[in-house]
């Protein structure tokens, strides 16, 4: 249980994904301007990451091992969580519209999200198993979505300052994330003894 | 020689420069189109990771664009997103197990990274951009053009965190001990500053470039309201006035 809580926060403040593994820049990017669609793109990678760790350990674990198939496993995966997406979208808007109407617009994006392959192949290289490997996920995406809502929370707050105009946009961006980042990295000198 | 011949013979100077340049300079899929971000960020702590991603990005992106165009009539378009996804991956993985098998001190430093070439941005942009609408051999070089052009851009950033982080330059020291070298450049909030420090001076370039184009504009109209103001023309206006979408300016917008 301790393993798990420790793999859980480091995913999410030591190593960030967005801050320490550069992994999720994009959606990072692009989709803070505003903390709220930053909410709403952040609950929608936790509800995709995790499900698509416990899809990818599956697969990994029960045909890609036992088949001899190792090698295959960026293919399978990016398969995987591209239909994934996809089935999670249908079931949503049939079942639970209300949900798919807050996360709808985000799913799409999120299959060239490499947070989500990240994750998958993170945790196969790490060897955990299955229930560590959705703890991984799920707390990874954590991380990510307090990183992005932080994000454009400072966005809009830089969006009305005046800076130099060849920073303006995504250069001020991403010097505000350097930033980010040096807070975050206060976080990695915290030795949790793993 | 038949017509189609004749055209791809007709191909190969002028517009293969002009692909080149693109791929480097006007269209750099890195810093102008700001695609990619998460491996440029991550694999520039040091020149060698640098090129090393750089290279291996671009053979997936040559050889993905040749087979995509080489399908590009048989692929159904509702399905060719996940058909060209199955194809870059077949790339990354080949290319994952040669640099597991020869180079495993890059494979050590690149790490997940490797594998993710996959959702890199920029093969996909190609394949949807270009090569599925395009004749085999301009789309690999347009393969080889951004995958050099990402190359270029991933080498100038890891050029700077490496000297001003750790003070080497392709291992070499620079400095020597006369002065400690800035640690917070290697570290990841580095990655951020410096590519946002270079991405403005790539917005200023253009802008520059954009003004000395203008002013030329200006220049030749004038030239001509002058012949037209000589036969009874009317009055030249500025080309300031005239619908001008300056590019660069827009990104991240």
């Amino acid at each position: 249980m301790t393993e798990i809580l420790l793999i859980m926060f480091t995913a999410v403040l030591v190593e960030n994904f967005v801050f320490t593994r550069f992994l999720g820049i994009c959606p990072f990017l692009g989709v803070s301007e505003k903390p709220d669609t930053a909410l709403g793109m952040g609950f929608a990678v936790v509800f995709v990451m995790t499900l698509a760790s416990a899809a990818t350990n599956l697969i990994y674990n029960l045909i890609l091992v036992p088949f001899e198939l190792k090698y295959l496993k960026t293919i399978a995966f990016i398969l995987v969580i591209a239909s994934l997406v996809q089935l999670i979208e249908m079931f949503l808007r049939k079942y639970v519209p209300a949900l798919y109407g807050a996360l709808g617009i985000y799913l799409p994006l999120i299959t060239t999200n490499c947070a989500v392959l990240g994750a998958a192949l993170l945790s196969v290289e790490s060897d955990y198993n299955f229930i560590k490997s959705v703890a991984f996920g799920f707390s990874a995406a954590v991380g990510f979505t307090l990183a992005i809502v932080i994000f454009a929370g400072v966005r809009e707050r830089v969006a009305v300052a005046n800076p130099p105009r060849s920073f303006e946009g995504i250069p001020i961006a991403l010097v505000t994330a350097g930033l980010i980042a040096m807070a975050f990295s206060g976080f990695s000198s915290i030795n949790l003894g793993i | 020689m038949t017509g189609e011949n004749k055209k791809a013979a007709r191909y190969s100077l002028a517009l293969f420069a002009q692909q080149l340049r693109g791929g480097l300079l006007d269209n750099n899929p890195t810093l102008v189109q700001l695609l990619g971000t998460c491996p440029t960020l991550a694999t520039t702590t040091s020149i060698d990771n640098a090129i090393g991603m750089g290279i291996a990005a671009t053979l997936v992106l040559v050889f993905s664009n040749l087979f995509i165009s080489l399908l590009r009539k048989l692929i159904p378009p509702q399905v060719r997103i996940a058909a060209y996804i199955v194809i870059i991956s077949g790339f990354v993985s080949a290319i994952e197990l040669l640099i597991k098998a020869f180079l495993p001190a890059l494979d050590a430093a690149l790490g997940v990274f490797i594998p993710l070439i996959v959702v890199n941005c920029i093969i996909l942009a190609r394949a949807e951009a270009f090569a599925s609408k395009n004749r085999v051999l301009p789309s690999v070089v347009d393969g080889l053009a951004m995958g050099l052009g990402f190359t270029l851009a991933l080498t100038m950033l890891a050029a700077i965190r490496e000297l001003l982080g750790a003070g080497t330059l392709l291992g070499f020291p620079i400095f020597g001990d006369a002065i400690p070298p800035a640690l917070i450049f290697i570290m990841p909030p580095g990655a951020f500053l410096t590519l946002g420090f270079i991405v403005a001076a790539v917005n200023k370039l253009l802008a520059i470039a954009e003004r000395y184009r203008k002013k030329q504009l200006d220049k030749t109209l004038a030239d001509e309201f002058a012949e037209d103001a000589a036969l009874g023309g009317g009055v030249p206006p500025h080309a300031s006035e005239l619908e001008f979408v300056p590019s660069g300016e827009d990104e991240g917008k």
